[in-house]
């Protein structure tokens, strides 16, 4: 910017290519910045401002139609820790989460395994199981709520055959956790497979041959080579779980249709935190309690990352 | 900061042929998808069980089209149909006449939001995963830092005042409100960064260079071609992304401006319950995707493994 006084460029270069190089050197100089910034703009004004606006709004009376009532400080926040609805809603979240990301990765893993062997057709074997997560979340809420239906539905006739009594599976804790976990598997088993499969293909392949050798048999090779040359990566895979099931939110929604779906049953049996978080803004009118859900939540997820981060490298530096 | 450091992180791979990047790069983006390195082939034991595997990740779609095809009083029967039946049609001209649901509608919108967002993310990202692989300037470390750190961010949590901010633009309700938030993908420049690093030469910018072509310029005619396999990959998986995305515009659209998972969830949350309607529009939501993930299924996977290997 400054260059642009003719009196200081005037003796570093002949005029004639002077103002040519002064361009040049203007456009390495501010393209970087000009390509990168677009990002770091809409980033910055959809992104981190409403995340970390949710704080302030946090701490006020504030209301979906009549905006700022007033400072609250952390009233908001005591007034949580006694929500006996939110502590609910924390339950259920946090339920489902193990309920449904234990077997997942249970399952993940073994896909992973079969899928790493010399498969005829292996692209076709890993499109078949990824097929659910090219699936909308809504569509797979839709489709399986209609199968966990009572009277008609296919899960209650199939277990009918074993003679099981047909399960209203909304009406208890139990059965809707179980309900919206396989949905929740279903849609994301195939794609944490793959992500599995790729670190499996990374492990070099000597290692394996080495232990062969040493007379290692297969359950043997895979607690002592596989999972812990793995670990990172089902780490990190846990953490997006994490991440994805602390803000569940559509499958409970339309697993419950009608009137109240954002209850999450008749006494909030399956209402998750995200949805209490919705219900508390857009129902209860309450913008500055809704935030104070969003903030906690937040916080939760950035503990358990920060541990996890740690666990890494703790894993790293053993290696 | 130091400038000379600034280049340090990644080591340029030098590639000797100007002409040979594209093809060879291509190949490494989809090596993941093709190739089956196991050691074992695989028994008839982990044939029989991926079969199965698939045959439940197939399943409820099949039972989707076999509801959408049915009578509404072949879906309240017992036992429940297992065949596709011959009223797909029928419901799915049912959607389209539906009043309290514009499905046609919705169906446009759909491919304007994820489309308009598909094309902003991929020349957003390609424009500073480039220039935060080949270019040299102040700060590049620390701010691509902050990329990789804005994919830990849940920023969905942000949904309250980002809700109030659409109030505050005048955009309550409309299309641009569930589109501006995914303009951009932290994902996005990340993955372009790591594709331009290795696949475009430095050679190549420097030629471009002393020809006198500006950096943009070089950017859009020499660069961005390079990148395209990496465009497109990243391209798919963000349009499926946006497609599928519920929670934004479930509460920021209001019913003239429904998305296609919004206009579904107003389908089957009504007061009525017509399951054959709902399924039809089911299929039709589902159906664009399916076909496109036949189609790419390939790079797509790639893609998919390629992001879990940075991880």
């Amino acid at each position: 910017m400054t260059t642009t006084t003719p009196e200081k460029v005037a003796g570093a270069a002949p005029p004639a290519t002077g103002w040519r190089q002064r361009l040049r050197r203007a456009d390495t100089r501010l393209s970087p910045y000009a390509m990168v910034s677009p990002f770091f703009i809409l980033f910055a004004v959809f992104g981190l401002f409403p995340l970390v606006y949710t704080a302030w709004v946090s701490t006020h009376d504030w209301s979906l139609l009549a905006g700022d009532q007033g400072w609250l400080g952390l009233g908001n926040y005591r007034e949580l820790m006694q929500d006996k609805d939110f502590w609910n809603a924390m339950l259920n979240t946090f339920g489902m989460f193990v309920v449904a990301t234990i077997p997942q990765l249970v399952l993940a893993m073994v896909l992973a395994q079969m899928l790493n062997s010399r498969l005829r057709g292996a692209t076709w074997w890993r499109m078949g199981i990824l097929l659910p997560n090219v699936t909308s979340v809504a569509a797979v809420g839709i489709i399986f709520t209609m199968m966990f239906s009572r009277d008609f539905g296919l899960f209650n006739w199939i277990l009918g055959h074993l003679g099981v009594d047909p399960i209203a599976w909304q009406d208890h804790r139990w059965s809707s956790w179980l309900a919206i976990s396989t949905m929740v598997d279903w849609r994301w088993t195939g794609y944490n497979a793959l992500i599995l499969l790729a670190a499996l293909q990374s492990v070099p392949t000597e290692i394996y041959e080495a232990a062969r050798i040493d007379g290692a048999n297969g359950w043997r090779t895979f607690w002592s080579i596989t999972v812990p040359m793995l670990r990172p990566t089902l780490i990190f895979v846990s953490v997006v779980a994490t991440i994805g099931g602390t803000q569940l939110f559509t499958e409970p929604l339309l697993f419950n249709p009608g009137a109240n779906s954002i209850g999450g049953g008749t006494t909030g049996q399956f209402q998750t935190a995200a949805m209490y978080l919705i219900q508390q803004a857009f129902t209860g009118q309450r913008f500055g309690y809704a935030a104070t859900i969003a903030w906690v939540l937040f916080l939760f997820i950035a503990v358990f990352s920060a541990v996890n981060v740690l666990l890494l490298r703790r894993i790293r530096s053993a290696e | 900061m130091t400038q000379i450091q600034l280049s340090a992180p990644v080591p340029p791979v030098a590639v000797p042929v100007v002409e040979a990047p594209s093809p060879r790069r291509r190949r490494s983006l989809a090596r993941l998808a093709a190739q089956s390195s196991g050691a074992t082939p695989a028994s008839k034991l982990v044939y029989l069980c991926l079969a199965i595997s698939v045959l439940l990740s197939a399943g409820p779609l099949y039972y989707m089209v076999v509801m959408a095809s049915r009578p509404n009083s072949d879906i309240t029967s017992v036992p429940p149909p297992l065949t596709p039946g011959d009223q797909l049609g029928t419901n799915i001209s049912r959607v389209f006449a539906n009043q309290d649901v514009i499905f046609g509608q919705a169906m446009v919108n759909s491919v304007l939001v994820a489309g308009v967002a598909t094309i902003s993310v991929v020349v957003l990202s390609a424009l500073a995963g480039f220039a935060f692989a080949k270019l040299r300037f102040r700060g590049r470390n620390a701010l691509l830092l902050i990329v990789i750190g804005t994919m830990m961010v849940p920023v969905q949590l942000g949904l309250v005042p980002l809700y109030m901010l659409m109030g505050k633009l005048g955009l309550a309700g409309t299309l641009p409100s569930a589109l501006l938030p995914f303009l951009v993908s932290g994902f996005g420049v990340f993955m372009m960064r790591q594709y331009a690093a290795q696949a475009i030469p430095n050679e190549l910018i420097e030629a471009a260079r002393v020809d006198g072509a500006s950096t943009f310029r070089i950017f859009f005619s020499v660069v961005f071609p390079i990148l395209r396999p990496a465009a497109a990959v990243l391209g798919l998986l963000t349009f499926m992304e946006r497609w599928n995305d519920f929670l934004w515009p479930y509460l920021t659209l209001d019913a003239e401006h429904p998305t296609v998972q919004v206009a579904l969830s107003r389908l089957s949350g009504g007061y009525y319950t017509d399951q054959a309607l709902v399924m039809a529009g089911t299929l039709l939501g589902t159906l664009p995707l399916v076909i496109v993930f036949i189609v790419f299924g390939r790079q797509i996977i790639g893609g998919i493994m390629q992001g879990g290997v940075k991880g």
